[in-house]
Parts: C-alpha cells; sequence; structure tokens
C-alpha cells in the first residue's frame, strides 16, 4: 500500500509539473527543486484530493511543501479512512 | 525645432486561421479562394440552429508551449504565443537585454477565455469552489495573451490589450504603430487573438440571427456583399504582427513587407450592435486614416473590407465608401477574406492587416469568394471569385464592431532596394 501511494504520488507530480518521473525525489522540494510556483502548488494539492478521494484543508496544504510531506499526509489520511 | 517623424514598418506575421497556419500556407490558400468553413465540431447540440464555424484544424499548442504551461492557458492564449512566435521569427528579431525595454506587446481578443468560463462554471455548480483551478483567473483575462507572450520572448517595454469586439486586431495594431511612432517603443508584437466556438458564444450569436444558418453548405455560408448573404460564420484564430520603426528594422536589415502609415478610430454613438446610419462611423473613420497618412482618396487602391456578410454591415460599409471615395470607390478594389476565413471575431483586424501587408508585398489582391449574386446595394469591384495579380501602392484595413467602436488602418507599399 506506502509503496503504491509513493508511486502514484510522484506520478501525479510528474504530470502536474511536467517533469520525468526520475526527478521526482522524495527529499524534493515543489519550488525550490521541482520549479513549481505558488499556484502550481495549489494545483498539486487538487490533484492529490481527486485521486485519493482526500480532503487535503488549506491550513494542512500549506504544510506540505516536500514530495515526501506529500506521500506521508496521504498516507495517513488513508489510514484514517 | 522640428523632429523627424518615426516610421513604422510591418516586418513579421504570424498567422492562425481556418484556412491554415503559417503564413505560407494561409497566404497560399487565401489567394486561390479556398474556404476554410466547415462542419462545427467542438460541441454538439442537436437544438443549435447554427452547425458551421471556421475551426482551426492545424495547430498543436505543444509545438509552442510546454505541457505543463499549456493548461494554464485557454485556447485563445495558445493562439496568442504561437501566431506572435511565427511573427517574431518572421521577423528574425532578436530580443536581447539590450532591447528589451523598447519592445512591447499589444494584443486583443473580443471575448477572450469565454471556453474557461464554460467549462469552470459547470465545475463550480457541480462541485463548489475547490474545483476551480488555481489557474482559472490568468487562462482566462484578455491581457493574459500580451502577458504570456512577453514572459515568453522577454519583451519588457508596453505590455496592452484592447477589447473592442471585432474591431481589437485593427486597435491593437494601430495602437501600437502610434505608440512607436511617439517614441515609447521600437518594436512592438501586435494583434488580435479569438477562440470562442462554444456552445454559448454560438448560441448567443445565432439568438441575435447574426449567423448564417447555412448549416448544409459550410463552404457557401460566407458570401459578403451577395445578395443571398444571411450572417456571418464564426471563427477562430490569431493574426499578429512585429511592427518596428523603420530606421531600427534597417539598420538590422530585416525584411519589410509594409509601411503602416495611417490610423483611424471612431465611434458611432449609436447603437449596440447595429452599424450606425449611412455607415457614418466607418466613413469619418477611413477619413481619418487617410488623413493621418497624409494620402488622398483617389491614391488608395485596395480595401479589406469587414465586410462580414450580414445584411446591414455589407450595405452600409459599401455606402461609406462610397461617401468617401466617390467616383473612385467604384475603380479601387475591395474584397472581404472573411468570404475565406469566416469571422474571427477580435481577431479579424490582425489576420486582415496581415492580408493587406502581403497584398501590397506581393502585388495580389485577394478576392470575395462565393459572390455569386451581387446585391444591387453593393455595387463596388469587390474582387468576385478570382485574386488579382497587381502592384498597389496604398491599402486599407477595415475592422468594426458592436458597441459602435471603428478602426481603419492605412498600409503602404515599401520599396527596399
Amino acid at each position: 500500500m506506502g509503496q503504491d501511494v509513493q508511486e502514484k504520488v510522484k506520478e501525479i507530480i510528474s504530470k502536474q509539473l511536467g517533469i520525468d518521473i526520475a526527478q521526482v525525489k522524495s527529499e524534493a522540494s515543489f519550488v525550490e527543486d521541482l520549479g513549481a510556483d505558488s499556484l502550481d502548488t495549489v494545483e498539486l494539492v487538487m490533484a492529490f484530493e481527486e485521486a485519493f478521494g482526500v480532503q487535503i484543508p488549506d491550513e494542512d496544504a500549506e504544510k506540505i511543501t516536500k514530495v515526501q510531506d506529500a506521500i506521508d499526509y496521504i498516507q495517513k489520511k488513508l489510514d484514517q479512512k | 525645432m522640428v523632429l523627424k517623424e518615426r516610421k513604422v514598418v510591418v516586418t513579421g506575421v504570424g498567422l492562425i486561421t481556418p484556412v491554415g497556419t503559417g503564413k505560407e500556407k494561409a497566404w497560399n490558400n487565401i489567394i486561390n479562394g479556398v474556404c476554410g468553413i466547415g462542419p462545427l465540431t467542438r460541441f454538439s447540440d442537436p437544438l443549435m440552429p447554427v452547425r458551421i464555424a471556421g475551426e482551426v484544424a492545424d495547430f498543436d499548442p505543444l509545438q509552442y508551449i510546454s505541457v505543463k504551461d499549456v493548461k494554464k492557458m485557454d485556447r485563445f492564449i495558445h493562439f496568442a504565443v504561437g501566431a506572435a512566435d511565427m511573427a517574431i521569427e518572421d521577423a528574425a528579431l532578436k530580443i536581447t537585454s539590450e532591447n528589451a525595454n523598447r519592445v512591447g506587446v499589444l494584443i486583443g481578443s473580443g471575448i477572450g477565455g469565454l471556453p474557461a468560463i464554460e467549462s469552470y462554471c459547470k465545475a463550480y455548480m457541480e462541485n463548489g469552489y475547490k474545483k476551480v483551478s488555481p489557474f482559472f483567473i490568468p487562462m482566462l483575462i484578455i491581457n493574459l495573451a500580451a502577458g504570456n507572450v512577453s514572459i515568453r520572448c522577454g519583451a519588457k517595454g508596453p505590455n496592452s490589450s484592447v477589447a473592442t469586439a471585432c474591431a481589437t486586431g485593427s486597435h491593437a495594431i494601430g495602437d501600437a504603430y502610434k505608440i512607436i511612432q511617439r517614441g515609447d517603443a521600437d518594436a512592438m508584437i501586435a494583434g488580435g487573438t479569438e477562440s470562442v466556438i462554444t456552445p454559448l458564444a454560438v448560441g448567443g450569436f445565432a439568438i441575435m440571427k447574426a449567423l448564417s444558418r447555412r448549416n448544409d453548405e459550410p463552404h457557401r455560408a460566407s458570401r459578403p456583399f451577395d445578395l443571398n448573404r444571411d450572417g456571418f460564420v464564426v471563427s477562430e484564430g490569431a493574426g499578429i504582427v512585429v511592427l518596428e520603426e523603420l530606421e531600427h528594422a534597417l539598420n538590422r536589415g530585416a525584411r519589410i513587407y509594409a509601411e503602416v502609415v495611417g490610423y483611424g478610430m471612431t465611434g458611432d454613438a449609436y447603437h449596440i450592435t447595429a452599424p450606425s446610419i449611412d455607415g457614418d462611423g466607418a466613413y469619418r473613420c477611413m477619413a481619418i486614416a487617410l488623413n493621418d497618412g497624409n494620402v488622398s482618396p483617389e491614391e488608395v487602391d485596395y480595401i479589406n473590407a469587414h465586410g462580414t456578410s450580414t445584411k446591414f454591415n455589407d450595405e452600409l460599409e459599401t455606402i461609406a465608401i462610397k461617401k468617401l471615395f466617390k467616383e473612385h470607390a467604384y475603380k479601387l478594389a475591395v474584397s472581404s477574406t472573411k468570404s475565406m476565413t469566416g469571422h474571427l471575431l477580435g481577431a479579424a483586424g490582425g489576420v486582415e492587416s496581415i492580408f493587406c501587408a502581403l497584398a501590397l508585398h506581393y502585388g495580389i489582391i485577394p478576392p470575395t469568394i462565393n459572390l455569386d449574386t451581387p446585391d444591387p446595394e453593393c455595387d463596388l469591384d469587390y474582387v468576385a471569385h478570382k485574386a488579382r495579380k497587381v502592384d498597389i501602392n496604398f491599402a486599407l484595413c477595415n475592422s468594426f464592431g458592436f458597441g459602435g467602436t471603428n478602426a481603419c488602418i492605412l498600409f503602404k507599399r515599401f520599396n527596399q532596394t
């Protein structure tokens, strides 16, 4: 399951930001390493919500700045389901 | 002290039209009388009385814009970016840190991002605000065409847009000409872009009875000045030019298509959609353009008419031409390329300004196709059916929009030695 979330999150990031999936490393920051701007990050969170069927409140979304943050957050949300 | 007047020339063109993307293809089709109108495929509504349109079929935004950025722009912005890229490349204009502050962008659109509005309106109504893209606003607002072009090409001079309905493209090029003439820039990327082949736009024009319903004969639907015309055909595309101050162009050895020598703009102050009585606004607009260029009516060889194929426009434009040009009205050539492209709305003036510049450059006047039964009220030489090979010196581009807004640009042949 954990592996699936990681794969899927990376796939979404790769698609949304138009970058190769190999570049989407767990420690990468959306803005600093992957070239996203503030609007891209909003759209990314929307894509996560859609793909995993979870709600990510704005105050939580602001804390998701790295690939690993997204994976951990979504995993936690799914575990609570 | 008398300052030497700054002259302005056209050095690059970018075309995206229903008769083709790119200068060569579009111009070849225009001078060969090829019609770009066909069945409307963008959406399907069996109750819609209009099922024809001038769709652009050969433009791939990914040739110009990355996958990541394509989804942040509505189609009218894709067109603007594509056509601007073509124009800059055609002009071989290099925008560097040295000249960036002196190169501007002025691109307009009549309606802007209506496709995005329709699609996100639906998303919002169904699932609330969290389904609205963070790119929704920048994807639809009109000046983002100019904004995105400047971001891509690095032009840091004047950056603006116009929204004057079907006169937009001509106002953009005319205003850009004045910006260069008065010294606020040395080069401007200017024109119009439009893409609103959507249920709401087609429905809105159709309910006004503005559109042709000749659904079974798309190629014959746009027939300006013909007795059996029954409205315009909605089309999409973009026409964007590079305008440059003459010395700037000559110093870098640029190829020059034509000179811009006059610009007129007037308001009808009459009605929200109907042209003014006797085409008064159009008449005054053409007169101002000629006066601005210090050119007498007898010197004008060709008018690329607004010629929409609606009853009122074609009749009143003809009256206005006759009032201004008198006997010479019967000697000059008038044609409506909308007979082939359909009506590109805010992009029309951009595309048709380019056709004027190319007519002067190549010595070929494009035809008005489908003019099978001339309307007795429209009795000028409309270059029916076939293009005419003839060297011309002055060409006028007419564009008139809802709201009673008019723009005319006067182009002059440039003899490059």
